[in-house]
């Protein structure tokens, strides 16, 4: 796989179109597997066929079990400067019914290790929502990760998929449909708990201490380009998207070739101004009107002025410095919001 | 024989196939058979009782059809016939036979099977001289085929009773005679045991055709007098006309006329109906044939009118003639306001061949642009429907089913009202009446209590119980129209098992306490909704009908308060929580383009949707009250 990798590398050199590369970022299934020297030998591929920025951001996906001392010291020392842990929970009964492989204690021990290790940057996940007979244990989770400190939270509600022991549970009637009502309150616990510990929540999901945003998941918003490598990873390079076959075997056989397999969608002008709308607007930085005006010479607000002035109205959404921005019962809705302001020409 | 199909659906396509090609290879010429050796006779069935694999056997055993071809034919009929396990409308086939010698022609005139459609019954029996009445000789006689055999009886057929299905191990032959003998008076050796599955009892129904069955009794050489009783639209050649003739004759080429409607026709093309038209140069008296004039509309084909010459018309235009007046009338919209058009252009074809559907713009401002339509009763009013999305890709909305109601002024005037928004202010009227029927409820006797305490939900009356045999009974109530509209018949079946069978007859208009019902959300009337209904029953009606809407109406970003009012009355209350919460939590490089699509999707799909002040109400929101329980 990784000789596929620095394969497919090479083969895609051209296709950031000589930009500096900012942030790189190993992650989807289990990247920790990965030993100090492929990590290396990554690194080196992407140094020798881009432009690599003075300052990378460069983080690790992975999940708290993986991260022994002697792994993090490896992952250090390859050069990987931030870790995103998917820690989830800090209930073993909790851990359990998501399917995961680590314990609450495992969880907490991550992360002392990575500081131990010399990582300054490290960002948890943690699921809201999971079903539970009132906020103890998510006011218990949030607790223990504010007493850890990372530098970055990203946190989910919880989305029953099929074929997973919530899903399961689902369909035999053991479990009820994720209430709106909990869903929304416990989103509301996790923005006022890490308001107060001076987190800055710069995205729905996204939340860091002074500073520390993730450089990579912002650039998605900000329709910078980027390239996915792998099965299965996408990459956009500002006027198109594509993914890679995700076929692990398939992948391998087409690299093995020469002839990277991809599917690719032109994005046209709507697409491309549905896509900034829906995006920005999940951001702190918001929709900025003159971007949408400059960049596609679309003008969101005589496009919906009834619409944004009810939205207003009902204090859904606010301005400032020209970009449209949701509050926080707004932000709760952000998805309704923004299929309503998207275009259809 | 592709016997798991069913049996009803075989009859269709059988009777179907004579029109679809009217192309014809003959390798043979009939001869003109002289009135004594014709006999013409229908066949009355309740649904399932056969009557279509009875009339396949017929078909084969006259070699009329080919069981290859009966099989191919199969596959070319009408879905939504087929599926309904109805005959939508009425066909014809004809017939050789040969007993003792000599040889016949026999024509078989199909009737439909739904109570939508009794006035075409009732032409199809006046077009005969006998009728098979077929009885499952396990299931006993239904409300249906008694009414129809009224029907014959009063036109003086000839009825030859067959117990049909008698190989089954349910079967009671000998209870089922005793039935048919105290319904028809006849003698015990007079029914004929069938089976029509098992081809038994075949030849015997035949031959029974021939002998008891009279000959019809025309006069050839009086003006011509010939009844249509049904039409077929083909889009190449224009509508067919089915009649039988009466007196006199027809030829290719005549000029005739439509007593009627007064329109003159070129007799372009004359034929008698096998597995394919036969064209053929003159239909003499007591003989069943179709004609083919280039006539464009359905509307100019009406059922019971009477064919005669131009140059020499007869006198006696042929009794029973009827227009079709519809009993059910509903709005019908377009999903998408912008299909207006096409919609139109789509009822307009639609009504080239069901002349009964009638239809008149309409303008709501829930709904915008539509069309008030009339329709003979639920089940051709979800035909419709239903032929409008599959033959012409139309998604339609359908407000709440009405009948017609009748304000009558101080005056004494009448102003028929086809719609709630018709409905005058009620101090501006002395009264308002609605349509009552007579209906004939058969079931066994176990069920008699569940169903007089339905009809009596329904407003009905009791006037009459007989019990046909000792478990049997027959119910004659008066219900109003209005309350058999909707559900009443899917009601019956459920409590009765599927044993209770229901036939009606419309009786008159009576005086009513009608009140209009008004459904408002956010204070903004929703005139699509409206309902003319009983005041009694206002209250219950509009406490469901909020608690319908309410299950409807998905969550908006703000709260949705949906009222029940008689006037400025409010009645009953439900609300749509505003929306909470509708995020998805991440939104990473693969996520976009994914989430963009599901969201430009949902923006579509708001827009199909109809708004009324701020509240966006989805398409099935109006179908609601037919989803009533």
């Amino acid at each position: 796989m990784v000789k596929a990798l620095v394969q497919e590398i090479r083969l895609q050199k051209d296709y950031l179109e000589g930009e500096e590369v900012e942030t790189v970022y190993f992650g989807g299934g289990t990247p920790s597997l990965l030993s100090r020297e492929e990590v290396e030998t990554l690194l080196l591929a992407l140094k020798d066929n881009f432009l690599i920025s003075n300052e990378p951001e460069i983080t690790l996906e992975a999940n708290p079990d993986d991260l022994k001392p002697e792994k993090l010291q490896e992952l250090y020392a390859a050069g990987i400067n931030r870790l995103s842990i998917g820690i989830q929970s800090f209930h073993d009964a909790h851990l359990q019914s998501l399917n995961r492989a680590h314990s609450a204690r495992e969880a907490k021990n991550s992360i002392k290790f990575a500081r131990e290790a010399g990582f300054s940057n490290i960002s948890i996940d943690l699921i809201y929502a999971i079903p539970s007979p009132d906020d103890t244990l998510w006011l218990a989770d949030l607790e223990q990760a504010l007493a850890l400190r990372p530098e970055h939270i990203s946190s989910y509600c919880l989305t029953i998929e099929p074929q997973t022991a919530f899903g399961n549970w689902l369909k035999k009637g053991k479990l009820k449909p994720i209430d709106e009502e909990y869903a929304a309150r416990q989103f509301e616990i996790l923005l006022q708990r890490l308001q107060e510990a001076g987190y800055e929540q710069y995205e729905i999901s996204n939340f860091c201490l002074p500073g520390n945003y993730s450089r990579h998941n912002s650039s998605y918003w900000q329709q910078k380009k980027y390239l996915g490598l792998g099965p299965s990873a996408h990459s956009f390079n500002g006027h198109s998207r594509q993914h890679n076959i995700a076929n692990n075997a398939r992948y391998l056989k087409a690299l093995a070739k020469n002839e990277p397999a991809f599917e690719r969608e032109e994005l046209q002008r709507a697409n491309m101004i549905n896509e900034y709308i829906m995006t920005g607007l999940r951001t702190r930085w918001g929709c900025s009107l003159a971007y949408l005006q400059e960049q596609y010479a679309f003008d969101l607000k005589a496009e919906n002025e009834q619409l944004l002035s009810s939205l207003f109205q009902q204090k859904y959404i606010y301005y400032e410095d020209g970009s449209l921005l949701l509050t926080d019962s707004g932000k709760l809705l952000a998805d309704e919001i923004a299929s309503r302001l998207m275009t259809e020409e | 024989m592709a016997v798991s199909l069913g049996s009803r659906s075989k009859e269709t396509l059988i009777m179907n196939c004579c029109y679809v090609d009217s192309v014809l290879f003959t390798t043979f010429v009939l001869p003109i058979m002289p009135m004594k050796n014709i006999r013409n006779f229908c066949i009355i069935a309740h649904i399932d009782h056969g009557k279509s694999t009875l009339a396949d056997r017929l078909l084969e055993f006259t070699q009329t059809v080919s069981e290859r071809e009966m099989k191919t034919q199969l596959l070319d009929s009408m879905d939504l016939e087929r599926e309904r396990g109805i005959t939508i409308k009425s066909h014809a086939i004809q017939m050789n036979y040969q007993k003792d010698g000599e040889e016949y022609i026999l024509n078989l005139i199909d009737t439909p099977g739904h109570v939508d459609f009794s006035y075409e019954v009732s032409r199809s029996i006046a077009a005969c001289e006998g009728a098979l009445l077929i009885v499952d000789a396990s299931q006993g006689v239904e409300a249906q085929t008694i009414s129809n055999l009224y029907l014959a009886l009063g036109h003086d057929l000839e009825i030859i009773p067959v117990l049909n299905k008698i190989d089954l191990p349910g079967a009671m032959p000998e209870e089922m005679k005793d039935q048919v003998v105290e319904l028809l008076g006849c003698e015990r050796e007079d029914i004929i045991m069938a089976s029509g599955k098992e081809g038994i009892g075949i030849k015997e129904i035949l031959d029974a055709i021939v002998e008891r069955i009279p000959s019809p009794k025309g006069k050839p050489e009086e003006p011509l007098r010939a009844m249509i009783f049904d039409s077929v639209f083909n889009s190449f050649r224009g509508i067919e006309v089915i009649f039988r003739v009466f007196d006199g004759q027809i030829k290719k080429g005549d000029k005739v006329k439509f007593v009627n409607t007064g329109k003159e026709y070129d007799a372009d093309e004359i034929g008698t109906l096998r597995l394919k038209q036969q064209p053929r140069d003159v239909i003499k008296a007591g003989d069943v044939g179709y004609l083919i004039s280039g006539i464009k509309v359905a509307k100019e084909v009406k059922v019971g009118d009477t064919i005669t010459h131009v140059d020499r018309p007869t006198k006696n235009a042929i009794k029973g003639f009827e227009d079709v007046k519809p009993m059910v009338f509903a709005g019908i919209y377009p999903v998408d306001t912008q299909d207006y058009e096409e919609l139109r252009a789509s009822m307009e074809k639609l009504q080239l061949n069901d002349a009964s559907l009638v239809w008149e713009p309409e303008t709501s401002a829930a709904l915008g642009f539509g069309f008030r339509c009339g329709f003979l009763g639920m089940l051709h009013m979800e035909i419709v429907q239903e032929r409008l999305e599959r033959e012409f890709d139309m998604t339609v909305i359908t407000t709440v089913p009405s009948v017609q109601f009748h304000a009558v002024e101080k005056d004494g005037t009448i102003t028929k009202v086809n719609s709630p928004s018709e409905m005058p202010e009620p101090n501006s009227i002395s009264h308002i009446e609605e349509p009552f029927i007579r209906a004939q409820i058969i079931s066994k006797a176990d069920y008699i209590g569940p169903i007089i305490s339905l009809c009596m939900d329904k407003r009905g009356i009791i006037k009459n119980q007989v019990y046909l045999t000792s478990d049997r009974v027959e119910l004659t109530f008066e219900l109003p129209l209005s309350e058999i509209v909707f559900d009443f018949f899917d009601k019956l079946k459920t409590m009765s098992r599927g044993y209770a069978s229901l036939d009606y007859e419309l009786i008159g208009f009576r005086q009513s306490t009608l009140v209009k019902l008004d459904i408002m959300l956010n204070g903004e009337k929703v005139d699509a909704l409206s309902a003319i209904v009983h005041r009694d029953k206002a209250y219950e009606w509009g406490k469901r009908l909020c608690e319908k809407l309410r299950e409807l109406l998905p969550r908006q970003m703000f709260e949705i308060a949906i009222q029940a009012a008689i006037g400025t009355k409010v009645i009953s209350r439900e609300t749509v929580k505003a929306m909470r919460k509708n995020v998805l939590a991440k939104c990473y490089g693969g996520d976009i383009s994914r989430k963009r699509k599901l969201l430009e999707k949902q923006k579509k799909g708001k827009k199909r949707m109809r708004q009324v002040g701020n509240v966006e109400i989805p398409q099935e929101a109006f179908m609601a009250v037919l989803k009533l329980d």
